[in-house]
């Protein structure tokens, strides 16, 4: 099986989408994914730490 | 003002003592940021500019090579892929940034402009990408067409916005709207340039506006700003 075939059994599109309905509310399941790690990285890039950020508040830094 | 501090007499030195005067070559193309800027969430701003140079650079080899190539050949295909995918990417970012700034309230200290030309930029991309989807040339854009006719005439106004158009789809795609993005892309990072990265929010404000909050807590003040967005621990 060539890795094409192994992909697009993972992610088989051919069906139609999958859809999340709540009252008014219609969002498929890719977009809900796509807000989701919109949703992890913006929280990631906050917690996480940036390089050298330490050594710029510290002053050590050119 | 030149050195002689005598006014230009021609329009072209009045204009250049005015861009000089708005953005000194220090603040135009700063060696150093300030230290908050030393956050992640500080990237994505530069992340959605670098994502459209990928989008115009693929965007532009479509253009060049065509509709049967970009469907019916394997590099064609891949810069099809490229395209979509550094639009994806695109508002992606776009969006994580829109989240950072609206949070840190970026429109403080005279940054209004900038607030706004970012927002403007975020609807026009909208439609840039619209025009995109519909000018594929395969039956998805004509299913996205036919279905987003309906919407526009029902606002009204499908007699000038017409996506079942091809030519005046694509001519908005690769020319107008591109170039709205482009041009709305470099007033807002002048702007940002002119007055500089928006600063997070001040401890001492934060602990004004949450003691109501949390009076009567036995949270302490400090354990609740370390985790905001606006603390310093999680803007450097």
């Amino acid at each position: 099986m060539n890795p094409a075939s192994v992909m697009g059994a993972i992610f088989n599109l051919n069906h139609p989408a999958h859809v999340v309905e709540w009252h008014f509310i219609q969002l498929s399941v890719a977009n809900i994914v796509a807000i989701g790690l919109m949703i992890l990285v913006f929280v990631l890039a906050i917690v996480l730490p940036f390089p050298g950020a330490a050594r710029r508040r510290s002053g050590t830094s050119s | 003002m030149s050195a002689s501090e005598t006014p230009a007499s021609s329009w072209t030195g009045r204009v250049r003592e005015a861009a000089v005067e708005a953005l000194p070559p220090e603040k135009l193309l700063p060696d150093k940021q300030p230290t908050y800027v030393a956050s992640w969430i500080y990237v994505f701003g530069v992340a959605s500019i670098a994502s459209l140079v990928v989008i115009i650079a693929s965007g532009c080899i479509l253009a060049l090579k065509g509709p049967a190539w970009w469907h019916y050949t394997g590099v064609g295909h891949f810069f099809n892929s490229i395209h979509l995918w550094g639009v994806e990417l695109f508002f992606f970012v776009m969006v994580v940034h829109l989240w950072g700034k609206y949070w840190m309230a970026a429109w403080r200290g005279g940054r209004t402009r900038v607030w706004i030309t970012g927002a403007i930029i975020f609807l026009v991309a909208v439609p840039t990408a619209l025009t995109g989807y519909v000018s594929q040339q395969n039956f998805d854009a004509q299913w996205i067409s036919t279905q987003a006719k309906d919407g526009l005439n029902s606002v009204g106004v499908g007699a000038f916005f017409n996506v079942t158009n091809f030519g005046q789809m694509y001519s908005y795609h690769v020319l107008l709207l591109p170039a709205a993005v482009v041009a709305l892309v470099v007033a807002h990072v002048l702007l940002v340039r002119r007055h500089g990265v928006v600063p997070p929010f001040e401890l001492k404000d934060h602990e004004a506006s949450q003691t109501s909050t949390i009076a009567g807590s036995d949270t302490p003040i400090s354990a609740v700003q370390g985790s905001g967005p606006g603390s310093d621990g999680a803007a450097s």
